[in-house]
């Protein structure tokens, strides 16, 4: 016997009486959590942590080690060019356990004597307020260009071309024109530092706007977001993770072009310090710049880094 | 004065321009569905069930024909076609409670935030991840995934529902619980559906018609067949009757006889 024919409309099925027959079948639920048990105080994770900490720093201490000692090694004979780790620690003893001097906290704000004599901390605060704005400048234009020219393909074609080759030019080739332009040591030092960084950030910006997944743009077409919404519902979060990628390479970059300026003008900031030691052949003073540098590089890198984490995660 | 279905694709036809003369992947798309009909569409792969579907969503523009819906022309995307993609694409830095909540603030912007809030959550225990509303997309399994998609696209109250293969990318238990969700809502709110498939089963079990596709280029619809099975329908139940298994046998005739995978021909 055929099965009897039953049409379904909306009038004798009303949306409040679920058939009883159907039966929804759900995937497997995540067991619910058993409520944490009453915290105890106990050192056991604390230690296991610092244990985990100090067994991946470990490697890195040793190679660190072997190093000066090859270096030390290597540099202690008569007539070496290069003066060994305990001849900087002797000769720049000063420079080394008071960076500090000549910087005042004044308020919430940072001051620093004025001429004379600076800690080298002094001098790469004013290194950093320089990349600061240089670099902040060239996050807002580069990040807006880059959203041009990944959304609109005539722009594309248009910019990218010079983008590419004005990318390859060195810090140090901008150092004249900027100087032409601004006459003056500062705003051609952040100048230098903007056209350094901005290229990473147009270039990985717009790769992010080009790259976002042909189903997200469909889910705003259905949607309809408008281009507003679109921007900041859809195209934001999606190219943040490509973002900081640039602005990751870009702040590296501007701390490479802070030195670069520096050394040929001002009178204050790391690269001076370092041209400044070099003019007066204390080049344990420069060693110690060096280092100053690394570390603050590799902070910034972290840093920016670590923001983009968390963006991402938030957005 | 001609009877217009509900929603009506009139003469469709998309070809596209390649280097080697005019292509043209669906011709002469004549389809009517009525209000709160289940339609299914199958066809082997590349045979513009998809592209169709598309057209429908108003995402791809044809180059022939007209698409009437409630009298309504559709020439764009809109809210009231909502699609159920393939790969659900739900938004990853959103919680699922924000992905369905950015369609619901679109569909109902005028309302207060309690009663879209309600809305979202109530949409949410419907298809049972009212639990999950916290969890972002990364932290579910597949068929979570796709439950909230089906979620964000019949909390939009669409007028039509679009389901681009949803469950293609899922293992068969998965599926089959998809599945029953899928007529759980159906019974209860009655949409008009379109549903891409390449699984015969889910085909015959779900829909009310079964509209199959032949091969490309210049598909068209090869076959319509309307399966007689009563509702509410159970996979074991449907199983053992004749309507159910003269269905499956019309539709796996049309795809492995008629118009059988080109690839297998070719071979």
């Amino acid at each position: 016997m055929p099965p009897s024919i039953r049409l379904i409309s909306s009038l004798d099925n009303p949306i409040d009486e679920l058939p009883q027959v159907v039966e929804i079948v759900p995937d497997p639920q995540p067991v619910a959590a058993t409520p944490p048990a009453k915290r105890r105080f106990t050192l056991a994770p604390l230690i296991a942590r610092l244990r985990d900490t100090a067994l991946a720093i470990l490697p890195t201490l040793i190679m660190v080690g072997a190093l000066l000692m090859v270096w030390e090694i290597a540099c202690s004979g008569e007539g070496a060019t290069l003066p060994s780790p305990s001849r900087v620690w002797v000769e720049s003893h000063d420079v080394i356990m008071h960076p500090l001097k000549g910087v005042e906290l004044d308020g919430f704000g940072i001051k620093i004597q004025d001429g004379g004599d600076v800690g080298i901390a002094g001098h790469i605060i004013t290194s950093l307020k320089r990349v600061a704005v240089g670099f902040g400048l060239s996050a807002i234009f580069g990040i807006a260009l880059g959203i041009l020219i990944g959304q609109s393909k005539f722009a594309y074609r248009a910019l990218d071309p010079l983008f590419q080759i004005l990318r390859t030019v060195p810090p140090l080739a901008w150092l004249p024109i900027s100087l032409a332009i601004f006459q003056q040591a500062q705003p051609s030092a952040i100048f230098l530092i903007f056209i350094t960084a901005i290229w990473p950030v147009i270039l990985n910006t717009a790769a992010g706007v080009q790259n976002i997944p042909a189903t997200y743009r469909n889910v705003g077409r259905v949607l309809s977001l408008n281009p507003f919404e679109y921007f900041v519902k859809i195209m934001l979060p999606a190219t943040v993770p490509h973002m900081f990628t640039g602005l990751r390479i870009g702040v590296g970059m501007s701390w490479l072009a802070i030195v670069a300026a520096e050394m040929v003008q001002g009178g204050t900031g790391i690269g001076f310090f370092i041209w400044d030691s070099y003019n007066s052949s204390l080049l344990t003073d420069t060693i110690v710049a060096l280092v100053w540098i690394g570390l603050v590089g590799f902070c910034l890198d972290r840093i920016v880094g670590w923001i983009g984490r968390r963006i991402a995660r938030q957005a | 004065m001609k009877h217009r279905s509900y929603l009506a694709l009139e003469g469709i036809g998309v070809s596209f321009p390649t280097p080697k003369g005019p292509f043209t992947a669906l011709r002469d798309v004549d389809l009517s569905i009525e209000k709160g009909e289940f339609v299914a569409l199958i066809g082997h792969s590349g045979c513009g069930k998809s592209t169709l579907l598309n057209i429908v969503a108003g995402l791809t523009r044809p180059s022939r024909g007209v698409i009437f819906l409630d009298g309504d022309v559709i020439d764009r995307p809109g809210p009231d076609r909502a699609v159920i993609f393939q790969d659900h694409s739900l938004l990853p830095w959103l919680t699922v409670e924000e992905n369905v909540r950015l369609a619901v603030d679109k569909v109902m912007a005028g309302k207060p935030r309690a009663e879209r809030r309600d809305w979202v959550m109530h949409n949410l225990d419907l298809v049972q991840m009212g639990h999950a509303a916290a969890k972002r997309p990364g932290e579910l399994s597949g068929g979570m995934k796709q439950r909230v998609g089906i979620a964000r696209a019949i909390a939009m109250s669409p007028r039509v529902l679009l389901m681009d293969e949803p469950f293609g990318a899922l293992d068969a238990l998965t599926r089959a619980s998809l599945q029953d969700a899928v007529m759980a809502i159906q019974a209860r709110l009655n949409n008009t559906v379109i549903m891409i498939t390449h699984d015969v089963d889910e085909a015959v079990l779900l829909a009310d018609r079964v509209v199959m596709m032949t091969n490309g280029p210049e598909a068209t619809i090869g076959e319509d067949l309307r399966i007689d099975l009563p509702r509410p329908r159970s996979r074991i139940e449907a199983a053992d009757m004749p309507a159910y298994a003269h269905a499956r046998h019309e539709v796996l005739h049309f795809l492995h006889q008629r118009f059988s995978n080109p690839v297998d021909k070719a071979a």
